[in-house]
């Protein structure tokens, strides 16, 4: 295929990738969005096979990881998609870097010339350390989220000046290999170590709350890898594709940090409240609350005309979401008003409780984003907190509470609050929760799943 | 006057234009979709496989190619990954037939 050609196919690849992603901006669109991004990657593929000999082995190579992803996509949990997301973000940066290292080894057979130009090797650095930061960095996310590894922070003294050291020493070897004459495989090679190490120390002490910000940040990573290495090989495939997904992730990483009220770098230098805000403070007081059983809760919501459900992270660990399912039904029928409603950071990436709800196949015009619901609080029945925490706390409204600012479910307005939980701990900001506190309150204490069955049970 | 061009500035003149491409669609993209949006982009960014590809290539093979290939492998489980989970996750997110919850 002539040069042309192959570009104006590339360019065909693109606009389906645009539609894809403007598909999304509708449940209805949305699968029609997917078949255009799959329509997408098939001409990409397809035309970049032109290009190449070896096709024996790279239709081999791609027959193997089809069968692979396919038996992960059909098997996966829909409550493990946090962790699937960070693995298959690795996997990018992992194939980013292999890309890099065999463009050093042979720049000719990509089209560049024998030695490197200066412009190549910046790209190729580029490409290389955020290749390897994706790839360290969702490693460890993926362990963090599938609980292979504990979620809370790892900090140890001087963390910030460790890392800001193995920066500078990064990008001095990047620059050895930049103005190196031949290519220098001993600054490359450095260069892509310090970049794998720094991956894992940056997510080490981001904990496990903060984790929708991590892994839009990794998504957006991935992006930008791709990209790099599209400069690198002068492919505006790879620019193209790469910049989309890198903002888009970029935007996520945005919105997820506004919906915590919380600066970005904040988020990414890591460990809540770590940085001079004293968390729960204990005033010494014992407060009173009042715990109900599963029976109780049913016979209120029962009797209730409107009922508001909050998911949180807690839900997905108990995975009762056809439990809640079968409880919203219920309700339904003897004519309660049930909607659920959901914070943009509940759970452990972005719109981790929407699919889990739509897993249980409860209809999306009942599930709710903070904005539209927060206002129908105050004339709510009752709400159904379960397993949320920080995203339902009063001192979000009250000036220096670590939380101050954040945007939260005004669930404390409705008349009644249940709130299920394994028991008093407080939540990932160590913050103590007035809203268990107040009079209209009741606790129920237990797995959120074993409850809500036993309240089918008991309507 | 475009062939006097560096291609370098080409190259910046799409990554530039294709950031505001994605940052205007992706504004629009309903939050309740957010986690397929992830898995969808995830699914665009095994766009690497193009370069893996070209890196596997070449006829003579020496380790750079067999590295391109295990590249290409990594990509594929992603490209096949990515691209099924999200139509997996999509289908929830039709319309429910009414039937008797209505």
């Amino acid at each position: 295929m002539s040069a042309n050609m192959v570009a104006l196919a590339y360019l065909v690849a693109s606009v389906f990738f645009i539609l894809a992603l403007k598909g999304l901006s509708s449940p209805e669109s949305a699968r029609r969005g997917n078949v255009f991004g799959m329509l997408g990657m098939l001409i990409a593929v397809a035309t970049t096979m032109t290009l190449t000999d070896n096709w024996m082995l790279i239709i081999g190579c791609i027959a193997i990881g089809a069968v692979i992803g396919t038996i992960i996509a059909k098997r996966v949990q829909m409550t493990a998609m946090p962790e699937l997301v960070a693995f298959m973000h690795s996997l990018v940066g992992l194939a980013a870097v292999f890309i890099a290292i065999a463009a050093v080894n042979n720049p000719v057979s990509f089209g560049l010339p024998a030695v490197l130009p200066a412009g190549s090797k910046l790209e190729l650095f580029l490409g290389t350390f955020i290749g390897a930061m994706t790839w360290s960095g969702s490693v460890i996310a993926f362990l963090k989220l599938s609980g292979r590894m504990s979620g809370t922070p790892i900090i140890f003294t001087g963390q910030h000046m460790f890392n800001l050291l193995l920066a500078i020493l990064m990008i001095g070897f990047g620059l050895w290999f930049f103005f190196s004459e031949t290519t220098n495989w001993t600054a490359f090679i450095a260069m892509t170590a310090i970049a794998f190490l720094l991956g894992f120390l940056i997510i080490i002490p981001i904990g496990g709350a903060d984790m929708p910000v991590v892994i839009s940040m990794l998504n957006s990573y991935s992006g930008w890898a791709a990209a790099g290495i599209g400069f690198s090989l002068g492919n505006p495939m790879l620019i193209i594709a790469g910049s989309l997904v890198g903002s888009s992730g970029a935007i996520l990483s945005y919105i997820m940090c506004k919906a915590m009220n919380r600066p970005f770098l904040s988020v990414i230098l890591g460990g809540f409240g770590s940085d001079g805000g004293t968390a729960a403070v204990d005033d010494g007081t014992q407060k009173t609350y009042r715990s109900g059983s599963a029976e109780d809760a049913a016979f209120l919501m029962g009797n209730a005309d409107s009922v508001i459900i909050i998911p949180g992270y807690g839900l997905a660990v108990a995975r009762a979401q056809h439990a809640v399912k079968e409880l919203a039904e219920m309700l339904h029928e003897k004519g309660v008003n049930v909607r659920f409603a959901i914070h943009p950071v509940a759970g452990r990436m972005p719109g981790h409780m929407n699919v889990l709800l739509a897993e249980a196949e409860i209809p999306y015009e009942q599930v709710l984003e903070m904005e539209e619901i927060n206002s129908d609080f105050s004339n709510t029945d009752v709400v159904l907190v379960l397993g949320a925490n920080d995203v339902v706390n009063p001192a979000a409204n009250v000036p220096g509470s670590p939380i101050y600012g954040m945007p939260i479910l005004e669930a404390h307005k409705a008349r009644t609050v249940m709130v299920v939980k394994r028991s008093m701990g407080v939540g990932y900001a160590g913050l103590d929760n007035d809203l268990f506190y107040m009079d209209k309150t009741m606790m129920i204490f237990g797995d959120a799943k074993k409850v809500v069955e036993n309240m089918v049970k008991a309507i | 006057m475009i062939g006097d061009i560096d291609p370098l500035i080409i190259n910046l003149t799409i990554f530039v234009l294709a950031i505001f491409v994605g940052y205007h669609v992706v504004w629009n993209v309903t939050p309740a979709l957010h986690t397929p949006l992830m898995s969808v982009t995830n699914a665009i960014s095994s766009i690497i496989i193009v370069g893996a590809m070209l890196a596997a290539g070449p006829a003579e093979t020496d380790w750079g190619v067999w590295l391109g290939a295990v590249a290409v492998t990594l990509a594929a489980v992603n490209v096949f990954g990515g691209f099924l989970v999200s139509q997996r996750m999509l289908e929830m997110f039709k319309k429910k037939d009414k039937k008797g919850s209505a």
